[in-house]
């Protein structure tokens, strides 16, 4: 079961701008708790649309200038990149089937 | 014929994970479903809980909720991370459907749901969320650092936030409608002594202000009625809560603000077999330690229906 790889500074332009399949990125940070509680759901679509969606987390904490560029304000934000931009931005923590909905154009 | 289970305790919080301790201990195998992204309730949100009776050195709440949850779960307590998204409850047997489609049957059910942060209802503030507007310090106050944001409420929530946010912020804007707070003293001193946070008296938010990224807000004054504009980074709301009832609107009897109504000094619904305990039914107190109370009762309350079932 493959889950979610952590992006930095160092892979962001060729893990996510550069990928030729959608990304859905999950920007999160240890102290928020609804992060903590949306992770094992990210996790689970990870693996369960492995090929159609890559899915990849960036710690905001560690990577602020990136959670900055992207204007993140309010975390757990999750961003879908296709072609190097943000098609779509979905802010707070909701349940799996509610995102797989949010999600389903690029499922 | 699928199994049919004692109890089912819907949603987790310091009144859920109670029930559940106390039916665990009852030998009533409770299920407790704890929901996919709410398990633990509020106090997963907050820092420091400094009223909670046994901690002198005080408990950070997601602590305190591990360990509530690390308690019911020794002694037998069925804990499921998902949430109930329908349920049947005016039968005999109680039929519920989680969010992975799965069928949960039960003679009785406890309802937990707790509550969920309340918005200001302005249409800009929906759409500024994450683009400045907040309902969660802690988790978003990082993105703060030297800025100057707004805090609204008046309550001990509210005064909590407004604390943390001096940890980032260069200034924090305690914005109240009122003149007076409905704060604990001690709560209230502690904000109002601390020399970042300054207080806007008699005043609501009336518009979220801002294209892309909120900068500012709308403000009326609520004694002369004026408006005004004033320039912000963000905006923190911490107005209350609003009881989590909306699966059973129509099955059990609520009151005009959506609490559940319990019979006298229970947790007895309406519906006999379903009990309500924490937030969703307390319009008055609504403390971790008022909601394990409750908790405590609506188990005792299933125990005693059970065993005369």
């Amino acid at each position: 079961m493959s889950s979610a790889q952590a992006v930095t500074v160092a892979n962001f332009e060729a893990e996510v701008l550069q990928s030729t399949t959608p990304v859905l990125v999950d920007f999160w940070a240890e102290w928020c708790g609804p992060c903590r509680a949306v992770g094992p759901i990210v996790d689970e679509i990870a693996s369960e649309y492995a090929g159609k969606i890559k899915v990849v987390k960036l710690n905001t904490d560690e990577e602020a200038a990136i959670a900055m560029k992207y204007g993140i304000m309010s975390i757990p934000t999750l961003n879908v990149f296709v072609g190097g931009q943000v098609v779509k931005t979905i802010v707070g923590a909701k349940p799996k089937p509610a995102l797989l909905k949010e999600l389903s154009e690029y499922l | 014929m699928s199994e049919i289970h004692n109890v089912v305790i819907v949603g987790s919080g310091p009144a859920g994970y109670t029930a559940a301790v106390y039916a665990a201990r009852a030998q009533l195998n409770p299920i407790v479903y704890e929901g996919s992204i709410t398990a633990g309730g509020a106090l997963m949100n907050t820092t420091e809980v400094e009223n909670f009776p046994g901690f002198p050195e005080g408990v950070m709440g997601p602590d305190l909720m591990d360990a509530m949850r690390k308690q019911a779960e020794k002694f037998g307590a069925k804990l499921i991370t998902d949430d109930i998204v329908e349920m049947k409850l005016d039968g005999e047997i109680k039929v519920l459907t989680d969010g992975s489609g799965n069928t949960m049957k039960a003679k009785a059910v406890i309802l937990a749901t707790g509550s969920a942060y309340k918005e200001i209802g302005l249409t800009n503030e929906k759409r500024l969320s994450g683009r400045g507007v907040s309902w969660c310090a802690t988790c978003d106050g990082f993105f703060f650092r030297e800025k100057v944001v707004a805090i609204v409420g008046g309550g001990d929530s509210a005064m909590e936030e407004a604390n943390f946010l001096t940890r980032f912020a260069s200034k924090v804007v305690l914005i109240h409608r009122r003149d007076s707070l409905r704060a604990s003293k001690i709560m209230a001193d502690r904000a109002m002594a601390n020399p970042k946070i300054e207080f806007l008296w008699n005043t609501e938010v009336i518009d979220v202000l801002g294209a892309d990224q909120m900068t500012g807000l709308k403000l009326k004054n609520t004694v002369d009625g004026t408006e005004s504009e004033q320039d912000f980074d963000g905006l923190f709301v911490a107005i209350g809560h609003v009881p989590r009832s909306e699966l059973i609107v129509g099955q059990i009897d609520l009151d005009a603000e959506g609490y559940v109504k319990v019979q006298g000094r229970s947790s007895k619904t309406n519906l006999t077999g379903v009990f309500a305990c924490g937030d969703l039914v307390d319009h008055t107190y609504r403390q971790a330690i008022t909601a394990a109370g409750t908790g405590c009762e609506a188990a005792l309350d299933a125990e005693r229906f059970l065993s005369g079932h």
